[in-house]
């Protein structure tokens, strides 16, 4: 049996898995660029905290992935639970990170001129500083979803949803009948997700930032 | 929209001292300063000195560590810093708009905060285009960065005074322009000023600009003291100590050139004629004048030639066409310095003076000029001893 045959005889549950993936992976993103810019808004100001920050995030990143979640096993059990916090936890490092420097990197004067203007803190953040620092944020979130679809495809190990079933399985058994098929169509689909979400952000960003400015450098 | 704009409120600042934590001296330290309501204060020094500090003081963007800035009788420490900024324009360096907004949603900001509606705010932004001289259908629309830098600074002027502040702080605003632009600003702003008649402080290091732009100038010195608070015309005849004297850095003479315009200073008369003038009665005038000659101009009072006595020797009647026509005028807006470079240049000795509508006024000559500087420094010398010295 070749790819295409096995991918054919499977179609229902390929793209069941897929779309799985996909709205695992979205899903993680989401929450992880909510509590990333959160986090980042919350200590960009202030050196200290926001140094914190980026190293505790750094550190999370560094922990292998199979040995993450393997250690959530205990406290969250298998299936869903651990696979989204693990995600979540690998996506907040880049977004944490560019959340920083992109607010960071805002001209100074421009906030100067919000607040003499009489803007409000939150009002400058919300309407000068955010929108100039929304590309380089948008590219730690596009970061960050290209993580999360790799991360996802090892979360089959504890039972997550998605592709990495394919893989996990195919890898279990190889040697095996439609081993090496399995390992490819969840490799693939995993790959043609990313291209996927990767273009979906190209044109967010296109549509998100008027004037088509750059990363809020001034002119 | 108030169909008149808004006047101006004077501003004071009684005994304001600013000291940064961890700073040793303070950057400002007990300054006294009165600003009249609608005349364009400058705060002149060098870097350093506190001018940026005293500016920021106004609108809260720094607090002061003690004393009162009352804008307008009101202390500004009882108002919200917030709702103070938005009642005060803001302009920057580079003008600082938002990059990633229209010309005409920069501009509205203020506005916005505010709570006017969409409909007013369009008809505002328009209204204030059209004030900075941008036309509102080619830059309503467009993104900063399409401007050139003067632009970008025309729009910070218009997006300042959009919700028709009476006091308006100007931060080194011109700074960063080609030296055209900031000629053709800063007449521009001098033109909306006697438009708008706002309280303007404005702060920048540029000697010949504060002259140009301020109705006071007060000069200060690190820390954040005022050495010298005074007219542009005084500080330059009667500089108050080294320092300012420094600062300046001499010229002064030729400063007073800049500063003085050709209808302010007293000017030459001529004998002058208009065409249909008997040639009789002009010789006439030309003798009792004892220069040997004489202007005819025409119908409008525009002039059209020089005549000498030779000129007219031996003919009746109206003096019509005759003697070497007029190649050179001084338009009475100029600046002496504008007038002597022309003066410099002229075929004659003597240049006539055109007012309005090109109608002569008078003339000029090297003489003329010398003696006016004279008259300016004598002037400000007599002003000064009739208040006794009082400022110093």
């Amino acid at each position: 049996m070749n790819l295409w045959e096995y991918v054919g005889e499977r179609w229902d549950l390929i793209v069941f898995e897929t779309v799985q993936h996909a709205s695992m992976v979205a899903q993680c993103v989401l929450i992880a660029a909510v509590l990333g810019v959160l986090i980042g808004v919350a200590t960009y100001r202030r050196p200290r905290p926001s140094a914190l920050a980026t190293a505790v995030a750094g550190v999370l990143f560094t922990i292998p992935s199979l040995a993450m979640l393997g250690l959530l096993i205990p406290p969250l059990g298998l299936g869903v639970a651990p696979s989204v916090t693990a995600i979540v936890l690998y996506a907040l490092l880049p977004i944490i990170r560019n959340t920083v420097v992109g607010l960071r990197g805002v001209d100074p004067l421009l906030v100067d001129a919000a607040r003499g203007l009489g803007m409000s803190r939150g009002r400058s953040l919300t309407r000068v500083e955010l929108p100039l620092a929304w590309p380089v944020i948008l590219t730690g979130i596009r970061v960050a979803t290209q993580l999360a679809m790799g991360i996802g495809a090892v979360a089959a190990y504890v039972s997550g949803p998605g592709l990495g079933e394919q893989i996990f399985s195919g890898l279990a058994r190889l040697g095996g009948a439609n081993a090496v098929n399995a390992t490819l169509t969840g490799t693939l689909g995993v790959a043609i997700l990313a291209l996927l979400f990767d273009g979906f952000f190209v044109l967010l960003g296109r549509f998100t930032t008027p004037g088509g400015r750059l990363g809020g450098a001034r002119a | 929209m108030p169909d008149r704009p808004t006047g101006g409120v004077p501003i004071e600042l009684r005994k304001v001292t600013k000291a940064f934590p961890g700073g040793g001296e303070p950057a400002v330290q007990e300054l006294d300063l009165d600003i009249p309501a609608g005349e364009i204060v400058v705060l002149l020094g060098p870097s350093g000195c506190g001018k940026t500090t005293t500016m920021r003081m106004i609108n809260r963007l720094i607090e002061p560590t003690s004393g009162d800035i009352l804008i307008g009788g009101q202390n500004s420490r009882d108002i919200d810093p917030d709702r103070l900024r938005r009642h005060i324009g803001y302009v920057i360096q580079q003008a600082g708009l938002f990059p990633h907004m229209t010309v005409a949603a920069n501009i509205a900001q203020v506005p916005k905060l505010l709570g006017w509606d969409r409909r007013r705010i369009a008809e505002r932004v328009d209204e204030l285009l059209t004030l900075v001289g941008l036309e509102p259908e080619t830059y309503r629309d467009t993104y900063p960065r399409r401007l050139s830098g003067g632009q970008q600074q025309r729009v910070g002027v218009a997006r300042a005074l959009a919700a028709d502040p009476p006091v308006l702080l100007m931060d080194e605003p011109f700074g960063a322009l080609d030296p055209i632009s900031r000629e053709r600003i800063q007449d521009e702003l001098l033109r909306l000023q006697d438009e708008l008649a706002k309280t303007i402080v404005f702060v920048t290091h540029d000697v010949d600009e504060a002259l140009k732009i301020g109705d006071h100038i007060a000069i200060m010195q690190r820390p954040g003291h005022v050495v010298q608070y005074a007219r542009p015309a005084e500080i330059l005849t009667n500089p108050a100590s080294e320092y300012v004297e420094q600062f300046l850095g001499g010229g002064s003479s030729m400063r007073l050139l800049r500063l003085t315009k050709v209808g302010d200073i007293e000017l030459d008369e001529v004998p002058y004629a208009t065409e249909d003038t008997d040639t009789g009665d002009l010789l006439a005038d030309i003798e009792r004048d004892g220069r040997g000659y004489a202007l005819v101009l025409d119908g409008m009072r525009r002039p059209l030639s020089w005549v000498g006595p030779g000129d007219l020797q031996g003919r009746t009647g109206p003096v019509g066409v005759a003697g070497d026509p007029v190649t050179a005028s001084i338009g009475h807006r100029m600046t002496l310095q504008d007038a002597l470079e022309t003066l410099l240049n002229a075929d004659t000795d003597v240049v006539p003076v055109l007012g309005r509508r090109q109608a002569y006024t008078g003339a000029l000559s090297l003489g003329t000029v010398q003696s006016a500087i004279a008259a300016i420094k004598a002037r400000e010398r007599e002003r000064r001893l009739r208040r006794g010295e009082a400022v110093r």
